[in-house]
């Protein structure tokens, strides 16, 4: 069974200008222990996705199962039940703690709302912080006397409080500096050999989900368009806009920068209040066809394991 | 000999607050010859940005104010200009692009209105003219669709297309210096390949001297031809961009690469991160500032703060272990 199953999952929002359909149609599996990495470029759906598999947003059709359990019928217990197996850490460290709450109350919240005795809370807290690299007089702070990577750490820690199954990672490091991101990735990879917790792992930034994700989800206007292994994803890439992405995202190897073909996207995403008809990609991509702009791709296996939403592949 | 268009020397920038006063750029020395591009990289507050707003004189005056040093245009020390003088040489021979292109906008005339305004500004064009060569411009910098978007506001314009217009205004008098300042930092990495092929093509094409202001060490292997690394307002580091990535000297240069996760090459079990962070400005360490964080820290470097040397041809590195090695 899969930790986390969707099942042609849609989101859309209500604006004055129509409908926005941000999820439209997803199907992904992750497995156990797993980190699943999930592309795109803003405006492509993969942070409400996260959220609606938080029910932070509602889900406007189709199945999210975590241990094989619809979460949309659940509320009260059942709800913060499945809470505690899926936690969520976001891009903004600022934003996502209170900064009227000392850093040990913001991380012991979701012990409080557990039912956990105050004294094993204090244990516990302790132990969270030791666990993501904080001073352990981090408890009595506030968070604006933290950094931005503190802050980040906070914020893990208050996610694995419950030793949850699966963390949602929304952007986690777009907002830190390269060394500061890399110890929070260090950090995060360390977590999971410890505790084996899974990640799905959203980001805009190719070469650092290629550094974390075992496997990768690429999205593009609500839907996915090839999922595949890592490894799968950047040595063979199928689906022309993983290939036009991969172009596109610089490579911090001069050498390697200057040898390799730069073929790159022409226009940037079209609106998602009005996207274009058949394959949303077939405005901008360089092999689109007659069909393309009839007929919706699905996302279909390629035989290696992969998956793609293309005619032509 | 005809003077290089950008000749930094000794820059320092000193921000006077109520903490006291910061040495937010200490000292700065860098030239950019006609169609080069320099780098500057560094994580937030180890100065870039402020350098950059130095060299075109827009420091926020309190608290930064330029202390010492020259910065040549052209040739001419523009530090002592007044800044009337300074309004007839921003945008005509220095033109800048900044981080967030929606704010560098003027959110109320249409993108015509403005390009306009520079080209009137600064040349002789009338408005006719003006408005005929806005119109190039937006299709010299890949507008789509240029001849409707003249009306358009910046609200109207996605981040991407914002930007173009920035360049546009930047290079619409074609100045022999361009400042880039995280230009693409914003944008969607598709939208950023298609603005570091712009920007490449059109210095390119015109010549210009730039100066590209990153965090990203990707966009730097991409786009520069000489790369300085800054660290709490110094130099420590200054190599061509190969030279640089195939031999880091500095501990703080080697541990940037380091961090930063390289598709395509072999996976590291671990990424090589830095301990610690950049340290605020009214708390730096006595000697080098990078000491504390520093896995090749020696006595004397706690003591004693190490100054440029030149270890090989076109290379600079402030570090006294680089220096023994």
């Amino acid at each position: 069974m899969s930790l986390l199953s969707l099942k042609d999952v849609r989101v859309q929002f209500n604006t004055s200008g129509g409908i926005v359909r941000a999820v439209n149609g997803v199907s992904l599996d992750l497995a156990v222990g797993e980190t699943l990495g999930l592309v795109g470029e803003s405006g492509c759906g993969k942070s409400t996705l996260g959220k609606a598999i938080m029910k932070l947003v509602p889900a406007a059709g189709g199945q999210i199962l975590v241990e094989g359990v619809d979460i949309a019928p659940l509320s009260g217990e059942q709800l913060t039940d499945m809470r505690r197996k899926v936690q969520m850490i976001f891009q903004d460290p600022y934003g996502s703690l209170n900064p009227r709450s000392t850093v040990g109350r913001s991380v012991a919240q979701p012990l409080v709302l557990a039912g956990w005795k105050p004294d094993a809370i204090a244990e516990r807290v302790e132990t969270l912080l030791r666990w993501v690299g904080l001073p352990s007089d981090a408890r009595q702070r506030y968070p604006h006397e933290f950094s931005g990577g503190q802050r980040q750490r906070i914020g893990i820690a208050r996610a694995l409080a419950l030793s949850p199954k699966l963390i949602i990672c929304d952007e986690p490091v777009s907002a830190l500096d390269v060394s500061v991101r890399a110890q929070v990735i260090n950090l995060l990879e360390d977590l999971k050999g410890q505790f084996g917790v899974s990640y799905l792992f959203i980001s805009h930034d190719l070469s650092v989900v290629e550094h974390i994700a075992d496997r990768v989800a690429v999205m593009y206007l609500g839907m996915l368009f090839e999922v595949g292994g890592r490894d799968q994803i950047w040595k063979s890439p199928q689906h022309p806009y993983t290939r036009a992405l991969l172009a596109a995202a610089p490579i911090a190897n001069p050498k390697l920068a200057r040898a390799r073909q730069r073929t790159v996207l022409q226009g940037e995403l079209p609106s998602p209040l009005n996207p274009p008809p058949g394959c949303p990609f077939n405005s901008r991509c360089p092999m689109a066809q007659e069909r393309c702009r009839a007929e919706k791709p699905v996302l279909r296996p390629l035989g290696n394991g992969a998956q793609a939403a293309c005619h032509f592949v | 000999m005809k003077p290089l268009p950008l000749e930094v020397r000794d820059l320092r920038t000193t921000l006077f607050t109520r903490r006291g006063e910061m040495k937010a750029v200490d000292g700065l020395s860098l030239t950019v010859g006609p169609g080069e591009t320099v780098a500057i990289v560094g994580e937030s507050g180890c100065g870039k940005s402020l350098s950059a707003l130095s060299i075109m004189r827009l420091l926020p005056d309190p608290p930064a104010r330029i202390v010492g040093g020259q910065v040549k245009l052209n040739g001419r020390d523009i530090v002592p200009l007044p800044e009337e003088t300074m309004l007839g040489i921003r945008g005509k021979e220095i033109g800048m692009i900044f981080q967030d292109p929606i704010s560098s906008l003027n959110p109320v005339a249409t993108v015509e209105k403005q390009i306009v305004e520079v080209l009137m500004t600064h040349t002789e064009l009338g408005r006719g003219q003006a408005r005929v060569r806005a119109h190039e411009l937006l299709e010299l910098v890949g507008m789509p669709d240029a001849a409707r978007r003249l009306d358009a506001y910046p609200h109207q314009l996605s981040g991407g297309m914002c930007q173009r217009v920035v360049i546009a205004m930047a290079i619409a008098c074609s100045p022999s210096v361009l400042i880039a300042d995280e230009p693409t930092t914003a944008l969607d990495v598709t939208v950023q390949a298609q603005v570091l092929a712009l920007l490449k093509k059109l210095q390119a094409d015109a010549g210009m001297a730039m100066i590209f202001i990153t965090h990203d060490l990707g966009v730097v292997a991409e786009t520069a031809d000489r790369v300085v690394v800054m660290y709490a307002g110094r130099k420590v580091e200054e190599a061509s961009v190969d030279d640089l990535f195939d031999n880091p000297l500095h501990p703080y240069t080697v541990g940037l690469i380091g961090a930063t996760p390289t598709p395509g090459a072999e996976r590291a079990e671990r990424l090589a991160d830095i301990p610690g962070m950049v340290p605020p400005l009214n708390a730096l360490p006595q000697g080098c500032a990078f000491a504390p964080r520093c896995k090749r820290v020696m006595d004397r470097c706690l003591a004693e703060r190490p100054a440029l040397t030149a270890p090989g041809p076109g290379r600079l590195v402030a570090c006294f272990a680089a220096e023994g090695s």
